[in-house]
């Protein structure tokens, strides 16, 4: 077989690759010297103390260094080679390759996740599986939720908004509090919480209406720090840092899930566990995200949906063509308010407990974070976002075996943040506008076709 | 033939902290003709039209625009003296566009524009542009979105008819092949055309187009005067045009509006505006001592 002729081209200066990675060796000492070369901790006599670990400071060099090397001997070369050698016709396989993937993978993902506590079931037993099906499966669907329901304000309407945790909250509090004040089951309260929040919403819509962009972002940061504020500060309503506990849980159409004669397994025969509580808690997280993507994949192709997008594409032209930019403002932060809400009041009833503290800015940080990585408007990349970082963390927690790297004394779920801060450069540099940047026409005469990313304004407000 | 005017401007004055960039201008647009607004660079050409479509609020001055009669025009005083936007009776309706914002002139008094710097929506397809321009007739078919999410055949029937006006207008500006293909696409020429179609999507009475043929070539820019006459005879529609390209504006326009400094210094049919000594003297930047001259010598 011939060799392409640019093949000379790609191949490998060493010298260069070994400078390359000294330079980034280099970087990491200084940015890594501060962070890990040094650890403080307290004396018997209640002293500081400093202790320097040069050899964790020396794995996090040559890791990087490694990764350098790797890069510019290795992935590059094959990477241009691949692009050198590809054949005018292997865009087309590849693109018919990634229709039928993407064809496949909704239905896909739907049937894993309606089996997901099952295939769990068996694998982990009972003891194991509350864990993956508690603090995995309800914890990403919570987010896979959050992040569609910004998405909507974000991604589709293109409104920067920063503080959609006070809606969450709302959601949250609305349920505890109505629930215990008043007994109301939680099939009443969700859709109130719900409708609380759109309420809230549309209050918060109203005054960062005329405001774009970084404006918008600002006054909308402040909002949510505002009502965690209330939350803290309004000790007779909502009992401040301390929280609310002992929030009813939902039932199972009005049979609890607790170990007494009436409850949920004594009803049905069976043995007690809590697991069938969290069973049932992931199938009505499941449910509402559910409800969440189906509505919303539902208004995009309404004329109200249609609105979102050309206020994100041009807020001028739309006025100039007769929409009232103020109503779909609105009816966006409404619509992703309300859905906010849901996932908060499911939030509290589950938790049984909530404080403040659940609510903060890196919470809204953390969502918004999602929509960016998963490609802004993009439901499946929003979801798939949501399972790599919170799925992630959630992994994270318990990576005993880089024990076997770092050493006996090293605890994972300190690095955390940097890991997720590193992913997330990572992901940010191979595929800037998300996993899906790609956009779904909403109509069509002839013929379905995605519109590529660089033709989609971004939701920059 | 002089038909009844559907829009009038009168005394309307735009200044921007010391600058007047349109002043004291009084004109009218005459129903199925179109007229245009010629003018110098700066001359205060698209401001005018952003007083008409609601995006300024004037300075000062009266803009009044009819559905129906010519004979509602007898309600402007009562309606100027009144503080509501609009007035309606069996044979019409009149509307003050100064109390108007933007996006109800186009929606009520159905007056559609496009700009001078295009403003289509790039990642939308062709079709969905046109979609969004039928916005409010599909919005309440929707029943405020209520019937649409349950997909009840209200809304589909109306949907499909959208789509079919849509088809009807991609036909006409030679784009119907690429309907399913992003707006920001489309060449150039293209952007313009598309720009014009949504717009006249929005069934204004009205259609207001600022510099249409900037940056088109020759074959384009006769396909837009073949495409704007027959909007203009077919649709009934009155068209108010900005246009730099003389060759458009001297073909196709009913009657010319020629501003400078925001000042009115011509008004009347084609050969009238091209003899004037004062509109040869503005584009060719003559001074206003050499223009008194040139007048006094051809006797006017
Ligand atoms: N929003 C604005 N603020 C300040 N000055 C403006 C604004 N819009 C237009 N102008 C000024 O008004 C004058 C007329 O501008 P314009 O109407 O765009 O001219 P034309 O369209 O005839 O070229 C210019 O001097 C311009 O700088
Ligand atoms: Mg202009």
């Amino acid at each position: 077989m011939e060799m392409p002729p640019s093949a000379s081209a790609t191949r490998v200066d060493v010298p260069r690759a070994l400078k390359d990675a000294a330079i980034a060796g280099l970087l990491a000492f200084g940015m890594f010297l501060p962070l890990i070369g040094f650890r403080t901790y307290q004396t018997m006599s209640n002293e500081l103390a400093l202790e320097g670990r040069p050899g964790l400071l020396a794995i996090f060099v040559g890791l990087v260094m490694a990764a350098s090397l790797l890069g510019s001997l290795v992935v590059r070369p094959l990477a241009e080679r691949r692009a050198a050698m590809r054949k005018p016709g292997a865009s087309v396989h590849a693109a018919r390759m990634r229709a039928t993937i993407a064809k496949w993978f909704t239905p896909f993902a739907l049937g894993f996740m309606v089996l997901y506590p099952f295939m769990v079931w068996s694998f982990a037993g009972t003891q194991g599986s509350v864990k993956w099906i508690d603090n995995f499966g309800i914890q990403v669907l919570i987010y896979i939720m959050l992040g569609w329901g910004l998405n909507i304000v974000v991604g589709l309407a293109g409104l920067l908004d920063l503080g959609y945790v006070a809606f969450y909250a709302v959601g949250a509090y609305s349920y505890a509090l109505l629930a215990k004040e008043f007994g109301l089951s939680f099939w009443i309260l969700l859709p109130l919480a719900g409708i609380l929040s759109a309420f809230w919403g549309i209050l918060l819509g109203f005054p960062v209406l005329r405001l774009r962009g970084d404006y918008l972002a600002i006054v909308t940061l402040a909002f949510g720090e505002i009502i965690r504020l209330v939350l803290i500060n309004w000790v007779d309503f909502t009992n401040g840092y301390a929280g609310i506990s002992s929030i009813p849980r939902p039932s199972f159409f009005g049979i609890p899930f607790n170990a007494d004669d009436d409850g949920f397994a004594a009803v049905f025969g069976l043995e007690f566990t809590p697991l069938y509580r969290t069973v049932f808690l992931y199938y009505i997280i499941l449910g509402l995200a559910l409800l969440t993507a189906f509505v919303t994949l539902r208004l995009r192709r309404l004329p109200v949906g249609r609105a979102w997008e050309a206020l994100r594409e041009d807020e001028i032209a739309c006025r100039s063509l007769g929409v009232n930019t103020t109503n779909t403002k609105l009816t966006a932060f409404a619509t992703g308010a309300m859905f906010g809400g849901f996932a908060g009041s499911f939030f509290a009833a589950r938790q049984g407990f909530i404080s403040p503290e659940s609510f903060t800015f890196v919470e809204s940080a953390m969502i918004l974070a999602i929509v960016v990585l998963g490609g802004m408007g993009s439901m499946i990349g929003v979801a798939i976002a949501a399972v790599v970082m919170i799925g992630g963390t959630e992994i994270m927690r318990d990576l005993d075996f880089l024990k076997l790297v770092f050493g006996a004394d090293f605890d994972p779920t300190q690095y955390r943040m940097l890991l997720f801060g590193i992913a997330m450069v990572l992901i940010m540099i191979w595929k800037p506008r998300g996993f899906i940047s790609t956009r779904d026409p909403t109509a069509y005469l002839k013929e379905r076709k995605t519109v590529a990313a660089t033709f989609v304004k971004e939701g920059r407000g | 033939m002089t038909n009844a005017p559907i829009l009038t401007v009168e005394h309307l004055s735009m200044r921007f902290g010391g600058l007047v960039a349109v002043d004291d201008l009084s004109f009218s647009a005459r129903e199925g003709e179109i007229t245009a607004l010629i003018g110098p660079n700066g001359a205060g050409k698209t401001t005018v039209f952003n007083c008409i479509t609601g995006f300024y609020k004037p300075t000062e001055g009266r803009m009044a625009l009819r559905h129906g009669n010519p004979a509602i025009f007898e309600e402007l005083a009562a309606l100027t003296a009144s503080s509501l936007r609009s007035r309606h009776r069996q044979d019409g309706a009149l509307y003050l566009l100064e109390r108007m914002p933007d996006y109800l002139v186009t929606q009520k008094a159905r007056v559609a524009r496009t700009f001078q710097n295009i403003r289509l929506f790039r990642g939308m397809t062709v079709l969905e542009n046109l979609l969004v321009a039928q916005h409010n007739p599909l919005m309440k078919a929707s029943g405020m979105t209520l019937f649409g999410v349950f997909g009840l055949p209200v809304y589909t029937h109306a949907e499909h008819h959208a789509e079919e006006k849509a088809a009807k207008w991609l036909e006409r500006i030679d784009l119907l092949d690429r309907a399913d293909d992003p707006a920001g696409d489309l060449p150039y020429g293209a952007q313009r055309r598309l720009e014009i179609a949504r717009a006249m999507c929005t069934d204004p009475v009205l259609l207001c187009l600022d510099e249409p043929a900037a940056g088109l070539n020759p074959r384009e820019s006769a396909e837009l005067n073949d495409l704007l006459l027959s909007i203009r005879d077919e649709t009934g529609t009155s068209i108010l045009l900005i246009e730099h390209d003389m060759s458009v504006v001297m073909q196709i326009s009913d009657h010319i509006v020629v501003l400078d400094y925001g000042v009115k210094i011509s008004d009347g049919v084609r050969e009238e505006v091209r003899n004037d000594p004062k509109v040869i003297a503005a584009y060719l930047g003559v001074e206003d001592e050499e223009v008194e001259k040139v007048s006094s010598e051809v006797g006017l």
